[in-house]
């Protein structure tokens, strides 16, 4: 079984056009070739005629496959596969055929292979014939080849080479290029197929290769994974993070089979996300996913930040994981972005579902095939969620020129997203359905209505209204359905509709619709005394046409005259009688029995027993109103994306999605060893941060952290794989071997390396030239290549040696880096140097204007011109991530955030609300303060319309309200946001928080570290700036350092726990130094704390905020003290 | 996965197939043609059909059916998305008179979808901004949705490895993107830029979606008066197009079609420009504008045939409109700069405008 990738079809396909252009191809074919009959209908029987022609017909290409000319060859081979793809029988070619397998031409070796994988389990002993060639293609120095041996080989079944197929899986998994191991991989399914006796060994070779380092591997083999063993989880453990990391760079086919995968491996190993149901974690999460820049890292924080205050803590390989699928909701590949969509929907805390919604909707501009499939999906979803598609409500509108099968499933979408506010739109809208030409979907459409209706109290007359309208439609099956549904919507609520239950009851005169016509007579049969006039001339009508009526209705006329006979004897006696006369003689059983059956029970006679008496509670006993509910409702036990999903039924294969566990299970099994490498600068603290419960290094160096940091520099220079630092940095201990990472690594800090690492470059492609080439072009010659292999081979010690030097050095730079940006280290402000140095460059160069279509002015590019303008909006996005970072890498000790009380519960009468500040951006105002309110109500009655009102702010203090709360239920816990612009002062924002019966004053205090955000600039600015603030800006303070805060780490969190501040590389040891700016005037505050020795240290704070650094310097000492 | 693949043709013949494991035969094929009776249209043939013993996974294009067939539990998409791309290679590779230049060759490259070693004589890189505004115009003139989709195909001839930055003036625009895999996604998550090796030749670089929380403006109205009258078997039937908010440019290629509803047999028109054809049997309506002139508007103005003795049709057609403006992208979306590193020489670059219809509609 081969992982389908694009290019694999079109590598098949002969280079003529014309053998594949399928039947257009074959009159060309028989025009070019007029001097051979016609090979495909050989094996036709009804050719019968040209049957002995054919055997000559076949002879030919038996003797154009012996010929010596490599061409003719071709062309023979060329018309056996056309005849295969064409599902002629071309099997007696075999002997003729399976000869050229040693031929020395590529093409015709590939179109033998296509023929031999289509007939060698037809003609077992002739295709041993052929196993020598591969056993030794095997061998051949040119990955391709061993690559193609082993596809082969593995593609025919033919059960007596299974010891020899295994056997080359074993040793293709070994092998030096990552592209022959992928081709082990996929050849693991296909030998599973055929003989599933070697699972055993086979989970071996699966293990062997999920260790595999390679993004080319990790896709083909998790796939084989889940073919053979997908059971086996506990293989996963020490590769999860890898996978999770290696993710973003693997090829989309495999990105898929991995997520999917992963999303099991998760529901397995975490806790679900949602156990304790906290409104506080939504709120807080939605305002955050408001804003623009968001960073995953802020996520983590958040996550650390509620562990303090909640039992249950997100595993950091659960966010992990949600943090490295989020990106590929922007692929391309819709099959991608559903896999992300399932797992966020299946795995994430609610409150972070919403993202999947746009990148759905998205899809919903595809083909229609796909917008069928996402449809379903989002049907599903819209069920539980439906809060997270109602911003999208538009998109599903439906066009008349929709396929039906996609208008029926917007509707079912549109239906599950209708409440009380957008239930008017909703209605409007499906009144222009109602006039479509399209009668199926005017059908599910009414049916939608009912549903709407049903769900949804407030308009239910109205619907009611709008469907009896339609009882006039001229078009009967408009009518029909609408019958249905009225009678479904009559059963709530009969009484108050007697009036309907005449209308209908004149339609019986008109429509014919044998279901309407059921419906109908059940109806007032039912409820027969709302209307006592006319239900027995309906069933006068119906007696009259009894004979002609189709068996449904039959059978609602005789419930009709039962239900009658009981209520209205005198009436209805006789024709009761006559009805159930002429059911005795119908054609159809069912009815003769109902007949005989109803007869013994209402009318009393001496031999009909006890039943006779309830008769009437039989007959008219209440009956629960249907509930009309979509046929998507709890399909979400199926993995979201899955077949079994789409069809509602389990299909063969599937793996349940599992439920989360109540205890997680041990989390230290997904512990990988730090390998040797990491020994560089800051040995240390890599030791500390392993022993934390944290992520391993490999994940915490391709966070968004590092590469913010690398790619600045790395722009021009980084490879094709965009977050390849990654893997060089995780897989460049021993991968420089291959292609991949020969190239993923290169990033360069200034021209030198950067001239050095083109010319290199330039080498490498040289030796890889061949490589890809043979992949599909069809003229390269099996010589040619192996010259090139020749060539590489001989190039390659000398290019390893380079690369690994390079390697090693990167591998320092990242490793720096990803530690300073947790624990600080000198290397860093060695890093940090680098962008001001070129910045200067690009803006002098102006490009082209884009707008029109001159030629650019001959200017050259100089390649200092790297670093992009917007350096200092990366740097920007850079900060950012270096404060959330804080928190969350420091938090697991001590209190991430601190939360302060703002109301008790005995001063708010059982509803208590506290607060802390977010340290996020707050959405829509910069110069306002987050301050994220949890709100619980401990009082046994509901809370309505919690909201801030009269605020009274100082002068200049603004405040920004958080969106009412409707209403909190009792024991609930609501946690909003509000932004507050403190100006830059301690003072107290006042307001009232009013419930919809009490008010209480409250107030929020801002500790004055709260009152400003980290800013991110290296150590020459923040001497410079610090030159700039001295004299009366500077506050200096000594401190003696308590015996547990004298380590790098403890007196950063300190600091950064008592302030929100970002720190700053910092080139000697003994110091340390934090910058941020206030939020509301921008005022720069520059923090430096210098250890002396033993537990004396100095602190100064650099500020023109007089007042502000004072307090600071109070502040961060009384920290410093703890 | 994919066990067997069946090309059949308009006319019910399987006139292609290809097995990747062992043979199934083409006699399951029987439950997609009965699906696909029962379906009447081709666009309806459900893209899943369940058999006793497969799965039937099709899509439906240049109407040809390719369908996979599936033994055990796959991801749909993952089917479909594959069977459009292939679909999508046979494409390049027959329609495009370059062979060979489209087949993918990069497996064992650094960038895999970038072959090495490209050389061009001129080297050059032009990027097509296309916009396409999906609205639902109703009765009364308003919009009842208006979105922009876009995107950014990019035919890029340059030598050697080149790596591209693409910026924009006002990327704040696009509300949601889809990228092609060679775009570094934390490059534009952290600056808004567009950062990548570019394959060689013809890609969509990018797929965007400007929110429909923008108002979008709508470059067209279409004034309409289609009235059936209940007693006569004539109807009346009136259409204009006029410019909207067009930024100052032409709108042209305009075209406007309409179904109309079963009980309308002729159509007597007389358009004041371009030409129209009623098919009295799809009870299709076409009617190729051309270009608006602001000064003339066009219109189409006639008769409808009732069928005599039935009631008038309760559906009003919808209206479904095409047409395109040169040199606008409609959502004001504008290319900043191209920056090319990597590579010494100096490309020729050159970016297009255009906008679009796409879905269309004007409800009657």
């Amino acid at each position: 079984m081969t992982l389908p990738s694009a290019p694999a079809p079109s590598r098949r396909i002969p280079p003529r056009p014309a053998a594949m252009a399928a039947s257009p191809a074959y009159g060309e074919e028989k025009g070019g070739s007029s001097s051979l009959g016609e090979p495909e209908y050989g094996h036709d029987p009804a050719s019968g005629g040209i049957f002995s022609s054919d055997y000559k017909r076949h002879d030919d290409l038996k003797e154009m496959l012996d010929s010596n000319k490599d061409s003719l060859k071709l062309e023979a081979m060329k018309r056996i596969v056309a005849m295969i793809a064409r599902g002629k029988n071309a099997s007696d070619l075999f002997p003729a055929v399976v000869k050229n397998v040693a031929c020395k031409n590529i093409e015709v070796k590939k179109l033998v292979y296509v023929y031999l994988v289509r007939y060698a389990e037809e003609q077992q002993d002739l295709a041993l014939l052929s196993i020598s060639t591969f056993q030794r293609g095997l061998k051949d120095p040119n990955q391709l080849i061993r690559a193609s041996a082993l596809r082969v080989l593995s593609s025919i079944r033919v059960p007596i080479i299974v010891p020899i197929m295994m056997l080359a899986i074993k040793e293709a998994a070994s092998d030096m290029s990552p592209y022959v191991r992928k081709t082990a991989a996929h050849a693991i399914p296909k030998l599973y197929s055929l003989d599933s006796d070697q699972k055993d060994q086979l989970i071996e070779v699966i293990e062997k290769l999920l260790a595999d380092k390679t993004t080319l591997v990790a896709g083909s083999v998790v796939m084989a994974f889940e073919e053979v063993c997908p059971e086996r989880i506990d293989l996963i453990h020490k590769n999860y993070r890898k996978l999770c990391n290696l993710l973003i760079d693997v090829e989309e086919w495999g990105q898929v089979v991995i997520i999917n995968m992963l999303t099991r491996y998760a529901r397995t190993q975490f806790l679900s996300p949602n156990q304790n149901e906290s409104l506080l974690e939504e709120s807080a999460e939605k305002a955050f996913y408001g804003s623009e820049e968001e960073d995953a890292k802020d996520a983590k924080a958040e996550a650390a930040s509620l562990a303090k205050r909640k039992p249950y803590v997100m595993d950091p390989d659960h966010r992990l994981l949600l943090r490295n699928t989020k990106p590929l909701l922007q692929s391309r590949n819709a099959a991608v972005v559903m896999a992300v969509a399932q797992l966020y929907f299946h795995l994430a805390p609610k409150a972070e579902v919403g993202v999947i919604a746009k990148a759905l909707v998205r899809l919903l501009r595809s083909h229609s095939e796909v917008q069928y499939v996402v449809l379903q999906n989002v049907a599903t979803m819209s069920i539980k969620r439906r809060g997270m598609f109602e911003p999208y409500l538009k998109s599903f509108y439906i066009r008349s020129t929709d396929p039906t099968q996609i208008k029926i499933l917007k509707l079912e979408v549109l239906t599950n997203l209708a409440n009380e506010t957008n239930i008017s739109t909703i209605l409007r809208e499906f009144q222009t359905y109602i006039r479509s030409m399209d009668k199926d979907f005017v059908a599910a459409t009414i049916q939608a209505i009912g549903r709407c209706a049903t769900n949804i109290g407030k308009v239910r007359d109205t619907c009611l209204n709008g469907l009896v309208q339609l009882l006039s439609n001229r078009d009967e099956l408009v009518v029909a359905e609408s019958v249905v549904v009225i009678k479904k919507l009559l059963q709530m609520q009969p009484a108050q509709h007697s009036e309907i239950i005449k209308h209908m009851a004149k339609l019986t005169d008109n429509i014919q619709v044998p279901m309407a016509r059921a419906s109908i007579l059940w109806l007032i049969g039912e409820y027969c005394e709302h209307v006592p006039k006319i239900a027995p001339d309906v069933l006068r009508k119906m007696a009259k046409s009894f004979t002609n009526e189709e068996d449904i209705v039959k059978l609602q006329v005789i419930n009709l005259a039962a239900k009658l006979y009981l209520t209205n004897s005198k009436q209805s006696k006789l024709l009761t009688q006559y009805v159930l006369n002429l059911a005795k003689y119908d054609q159809n059983y069912d009815i003769r029995d109902r007949a005989r059956f109803i007869r013994q029970l209402i009318v009393p006679t001496e031999k009909s027993g006890a039943l006779n008496k309830y008769a009437k509670k039989l007959f008219l006993a209440q009956k629960p109103a249907p509930i009309l509910e979509s046929s998507f409702k709890d399909r979400d036990h199926f993995q979201l994306g899955s077949l079994s999903h789409l069809l509602n039924a389990k299909a063969v294969g599937y793996q349940e999605l599992p439920d989360w566990p109540d205890e997680a299970p041990d989390p230290s099994v997904r512990n990988v060893e730090v390998p040797e490498w990491t020994k560089c600068t800051s040995r240390e603290k890599r030791k500390e941060k392993v022993e934390k419960p944290f992520y391993s290094d490999s994940e915490g160096e391709s966070g968004p952290t590092e590469s913010a940091d690398s790619e600045p520099e790395s722009v021009s220079e980084e490879s094709g794989s965009s977050s390849s630092s990654s893997s060089s940095s995780s897989g460049s201990e021993e991968e420089e071997d291959e292609d991949e990472e020969e190239g993923s690594g290169e990033q360069s800090e200034d021209k030198e390396e950067e001239e050095e690492k083109r010319l290199k470059r330039k080498e490498k492609e040289g030796s890889q030239k061949a490589a890809p080439g043979s992949a599909g072009s069809p003229s390269e010659e099996e010589e040619e290549e192996e010259g090139a292999k020749k060539a590489k081979k001989k190039k390659a010690p000398q290019g390893r040696k380079g690369h690994a030097e390079t390697s090693s050095e990167e591998a320092s730079a990242s490793e720096s880096s990803s530690s300073g940006s947790d624990s600080g280290s000198e290397t860093e402000a060695k890093q940090r140097k680098a962008p001001p140095s070129s910045r200067a460059g690009p803006k002098e160069i102006s490009l082209l204007d884009l707008d029109d279509f001159t030629p650019p002015p001959p200017q050259p590019i100089p390649s200092s011109s790297i670093v992009s303008t917007s350096l200092v909006t990366d740097l920007e996005g850079l900060t950012l991530t270096d404060t959330s970072l804080a928190p969350a890498l420091l938090s697991p000790a001590f209190g991430a955030v601190r939360t302060y009380e703002l109301l008790h519960r005995m001063a708010g009468e059982g509803l208590s609300v506290e607060y802390c500040f977010s340290r996020r951006p707050f959405p829509g105002d910069p110069h306002m303060v987050a301050v994220q309110i949890q709100i619980s109500n401990n009082t046994d009655a509901e809370v309505k319309s919690l909201r801030v009102s009269e605020p009274k702010p100082l002068s200049g203090m603004r405040i920004q309200e958080f969106p009412e709360i409707e209403r909190l239920a009792p024991g609930d816990t609501a946690s909003v946001v509000m932004g507050i612009d403190f100006c830059d002062s301690t003072q107290a924002a006042n307001f009232q928080l009013c419930t919809h019966t009490r008010h209480f004053y409250v107030s929020i205090q801002p500790p004055v570290g709260e009152l400003m955000a980290p800013v991110f600039m290296s150590e020459n600015e923040f001497k410079k700036e610090q030159g700039k603030l001295t004299g009366m800006s500077e506050i200096t303070e000594k401190v003696t350092l308590p015996e547990k805060c004298r380590s790098d780490h403890a007196i950063v969190q300190q600091v950064t726990s008592a302030a929100n501040v970002g720190r700053v590389p910092c080139g000697a040891d003994n110091e340390y130094r934090f910058a941020a700016k206030t939020v509301t005037s921008g005022s720069l505050v520059l923090i430096t704390l210098e250890r002396r020795e033993g537990a004396a240290a100095q602190l100064t704070v650099n500020s023109e905020k007089m007042v502000i650094g004072t307090m600071l310097v109070k502040d961060i000492v009384q920290a410093l003290a703890q | 996965m994919i066990h067997s693949l069946f090309l059949i043709n308009a006319s019910g013949d399987i006139f292609l197939e290809k097995h990747w494991k062992s043979v199934v035969s083409r006699s399951v094929c029987d439950y997609f043609f009965e699906a696909q009776e029962r379906a009447s249209e081709a666009e309806n043939v459900p893209p899943v059909i369940p058999t006793p013993h497969h799965y039937l996974l099709s899509v439906y294009r240049h109407k040809i059916f390719f369908v996979a067939v599936i033994q055990s539990e796959v991801p749909p998409l993952f089917v479909i998305e594959f069977l459009h791309r292939v679909v999508d290679t046979f494409q390049d590779y027959f329609g495009s008179t370059n062979v060979g230049d489209q087949l993918p060759t990069g497996q064992l490259s650094v960038v895999p979808w970038r072959r090495t070693g490209v050389k061009y004589t001129n080297n050059e890189a032009y990027f097509d901004v296309i916009e396409e505004i999906d609205a639902i115009i109703d009765k009364s003139g308003s919009t009842i949705t208006a979105e922009i989709q876009g995107v950014i195909d990019a035919c890029v001839k340059l030598t050697g490895m080149p790596d591209l930055t693409l910026s924009f003036m006002n990327p704040r625009l696009l509300d949601d993107v889809s990228f092609h895999p060679c775009v570094r996604f934390k490059r534009w998550e952290s600056e808004r830029i567009l950062s990548f090796i570019p394959p060689d030749g013809n890609f969509r670089l990018l797929s965007y979606h400007v929110s429909a929380q923008n108002l979008v403006a709508i470059p067209v109205y279409v004034k309409h008066n289609i009235s059936f009258r209940d007693s006569s078997s004539l109807g009346r039937f009136e259409i204009t197009v006029g410019p909207k908010q067009t930024m100052g440019k032409t709108v042209e290629g305009v075209m406007v079609t309409s179904q109309m509803p079963k009980g309308v047999l002729n159509m007597t028109l007389t358009p004041s420009q371009g030409t129209h054809i009623f098919d009295p049997v799809t009870k299709l309506l076409s009617w190729d504008v051309g270009k608006i002139n602001p000064q003339k508007l066009p219109s189409l103005k006639g008769s409808m045939t009732l069928q005599a003795g039935t009631s008038k049709p309760d559906e009003n057609p919808t209206i479904n409109l095409q047409f395109k403006i040169q040199q606008l992208a409609i959502s004001g979306l504008k290319v900043n700069r191209l920056d090319m590193y990597g590579e010494k020489y100096k490309p020729f670059k050159g970016i297009k405008y255009m906008t679009k219809a796409g879905k269309f509609q004007v409800r009657t």
